[in-house]
């Protein structure tokens, strides 16, 4: 680019008009029948259908205008798309009786508009500058950053996640908080299957199915306590794990998938009915709940079952609230030690014959690996970890049924991962907390929260389609003389140019 | 004798790959195996590995029958493969590449075996951090023989070593296969469409044809024997 030459708004008008026209008319074609027609129960209990052409409207209107203010900012007008950007926010607030969502969604479309073009602005396309980095760059950037400090960064999160119920000490915070560590926890479960060795498993909620019945079924028929149960249930879910693995040992992709799906859906089948053992669609009811290590049990009462309470083991006021917080502290330290492990074990031959299976399984064998062993390997301790946060899963919960193991479960889980970046830790809590987190926060949007949900993950799959934090760190280095999980240690410094 | 093969017949479904090849590879040598594409080359080569098994015939590594021995544990015995295009881990650095072949040997190996990688390829040791995706051609070759040296093997196949590569590279990688060969006593099995380097190279050489075995000499020998001549050398220099 020796010369830019500013283009001229004769060029650029039919241009961008033509681009705005097209959307708009994309925007019609999915939107007419979709969102324009709407089956309404009319009398006699008989559907009539509703034209919705206002809605229509406004679908290809916004569209129209945001696309037209992007392409105005492309192509060198940035002062255009900042202020058809304006508008769009102005007109989305001030025009009367126009629903909620309709303005949430053109106060936000009008935004992002009015924020490419701000950022056009300030940074201006100059001939003697190297062109300004685009935005998928940055956040590779901003990627490799964070699995550098990822030690920092961990020690924060972990902090925060500590003070967590100190700083929030209210019902529904500390819920939602255990219910995001729990998918936190799956997701780096699952993360050893599916980010490590590269096998695509659908079925993962199985196992977390398995950890739950464990739990829920010694605690009914042999009375065992939660302490008991939750190795039991680790140990009975990585059985399920192994019995899995064999079958689909020879497979790959999608064949391996499908198979895993299916397994996944056996499982839930199998507890659906099998009534006389299960309960079947019933479920299982007041499963216990966990004691404090076995020392104290969570009542209002100052005994019970011959151990004191909580409240006056520890001479406090009694609240609901210490078992949830105490829930919360047990889910984060489960996930901790599956985050622990992981980490331990990526180092380790087996972790790095796992990311060799992902690459290239032909080269993988060929260097005597035991192809057999590692997947088994993978499946076992993945699904051990699914058990563990099943039987949380169970004693949290007080009651489970078939119903909460779903494949939208697996999917979600797989959403985790798959949205992180495979394989890396920290992006599992980023994505958790987005997939989790963000329904439960836009609650008040009611079923549009899943429009918002559903347009956020394609947003972020044509953004960043390798997942929001992917970046692979090599595990050793010749420079520096100190070699992490090498096969040995002290390697003489060299000088190795910069990539 | 550290390897031979004995009238092995190997198929893929329903198609005979291999219609009762036999060879053999001394200690010490360089053993080539030159033919057309689709002769069925790589296949011998993926069948002493025992992937796929062969369906008949015998397969013997140091007076030891391997035919029906699982291709992780041939490679344990000693037999290591550079396999057809080279597949290195492309999102794993140089090292970690390296690494990955050392996986079935002794620790305490591992930083001299390094040293003598590097020194065989000075190249491998610059681009170490980098990641193998990144390395040209040649380089992923050499990262491939590397990798495969760094089991410490007896007996090292490479499939198509020159494939994709541009005269100069190739002749390095020659030089270099030549080295292990040679300093490094390593036993090597060497399949080429590059008949003209592959044979100059080699103690003996074979000539495959639609899964046989036609023809058999000296390296010399076949070099300027007609058939050859004509069939693999002439059209292509």
């Amino acid at each position: 680019m020796a010369a830019v030459q500013r283009p001229s708004m004769d060029d650029v008008l039919p241009r961008v008009g033509r681009e705005a026209a097209l959307a708009g008319l994309v925007t019609l074609a999915l939107t007419a029948t979709m969102v324009g027609l709407h089956t309404v129960p009319g009398a006699q209990s008989r559907l009539t259908l509703e034209f919705r052409f206002g809605d229509v409207l406004m679908a290809v209107v916004l569209v129209f205008f945001g696309r037209m203010a992007l392409a105005f900012t492309r192509e060198g007008f940035p002062a255009y798309g900042l202020g058809i950007g304006v508008l769009i926010v102005a007109g989305s607030l001030l025009y009367p009786g126009l629903p909620t969502v309709v303005e949430i969604m053109g106060v936000g479309a009008g935004a992002i508009v009015g924020i490419n073009a701000v950022w056009r602005l300030a940074r201006p396309m100059r001939p003697d500058r190297p062109p300004p980095k685009t935005s998928a760059q940055l956040m590779d950037d901003v990627a490799a950053w964070v699995q550098r400090q990822s030690v920092v960064i961990g020690v924060v999160g972990v902090a925060f996640a500590i003070a967590l119920p100190f700083l929030f000490p209210d019902r529904s915070s500390i819920d939602l908080a255990t219910l995001v560590m729990t998918y936190i926890m799956l997701g780096w479960g699952l993360n050893i299957v599916v980010g490590l060795a590269g096998l695509l498993d659908l079925g993962y909620v199985a196992f977390y199915a398995v950890g739950a019945y464990s739990y829920g079924l010694l605690a009914q028929y042999f009375d065992f306590s939660f302490w008991l149960c939750l190795p039991l249930a680790g140990l009975l879910a990585a059985f399920a794990g192994l019995i899995l693995g064999f079958p689909v040992l020879r497979l790959r992709g999608d064949y391996f998938a499908i198979v895993t799906l299916g397994f996944g859906e056996i499982i839930r089948v199998v507890l659906q009915n099998w009534s006389s053992f299960t309960g079947g669609p019933d479920g299982i009811a007041s499963i216990p709940r966990p004691s404090f290590f076995g020392i104290a049990e969570f009542t209002s009462a100052p005994e019970a079952d011959g151990l004191p309470s909580f409240h006056t083991l520890f001479g406090l006021e009694f609240t609901p609230l210490h078992r949830l917080i105490f829930l919360y502290y047990l889910i984060l330290i489960l996930a901790l030690v599956v985050n622990a492990v992981s980490l331990r074990i990526r180092r380790l031959p087996l972790g790095r014959s796992w990311e060799a299976l992902r690459e290239d399984d032909v080269a993988c064998q060929s260097l005597g690996i035991n192809r057999r062993n590692i997947k088994l390997a993978a499946f076992t301790i993945s699904a051990m970890f699914g058990g563990f946060a099943g039987s949380f899963f169970a004693t949290r919960q007080g009651f489970i049924s078939p119903e909460s193991f779903t494949f939208i479960e697996s999917a979600i889980v797989l959403a985790i991962v798959v949205l992180g970046g495979m394989g890396s830790q920290t992006g599992v809590v980023l994505a958790a907390i987005l997939i989790i987190g963000m329904p439960e926060l836009f609650r008040e949007l009611e079923e549009y929260r899943m429009l918002i949900f559903g347009a956020a993950m394609v947003i972020i799959m044509v953004w960043r389609p390798r997942g929001l934090l992917a970046h692979r760190v090599p595990t050793v280095t010749l420079h520096g003389g100190r070699r992490k999980g090498g096969p040995s240690p002290g390697q003489r410094p060299e000088q190795v140019p910069a990539e | 004798m550290i390897l031979t093969v004995d009238n092995v017949h190997t198929f893929y479904g329903a198609i005979e790959a291999l219609r009762g090849v036999s060879l053999e590879v001394d200690e010490g040598e360089i053993v080539t195996l030159i033919g057309a594409n689709g002769a069925g080359k790589s296949t011998l080569l993926m069948t002493i590995c025992g992937n796929p098994q062969a369906r008949s015939g015998q397969i013997v590594f140091d007076g030891e029958t391997i035919t029906r021995t699982p291709t992780f544990q041939i490679v344990r015995k000693g037999i290591a493969q550079s396999p057809e295009g080279r597949r290195i881990f492309p999102r794993m650095t140089v090292l970690e590449n390296l690494q990955m072949g050392a996986l079935t040997s002794d620790p305490a190996h591992f930083d001299g075996d390094l040293e003598r990688i590097f020194a065989l390829f000075p190249r491998l040791r610059e681009r170490s951090g980098q990641r193998g995706g990144t390395l040209s051609g040649g380089e992923q070759q050499m990262l491939a023989i590397g990798r495969a040296m760094m089991s410490r093997p007896r007996l090292l196949l490479l499939d198509e070593p020159s494939l994709g590569l541009a005269p100069m590279i190739v002749k390095q990688i020659f030089e270099v296969i030549e080295d292990i060969n040679r300093e490094q006593g390593v036993t090597v099995f060497l399949v080429e469409q590059n008949a003209f380097h592959a044979l100059r190279l080699a103690t003996r050489g074979y000539v495959m044809v639609n899964g046989e075995i036609t023809l058999t000499g000296t390296g010399a020998e076949l070099l300027s024997n007609e058939e050859v001549r004509a069939a693999y050398l002439e059209g292509g220099h």
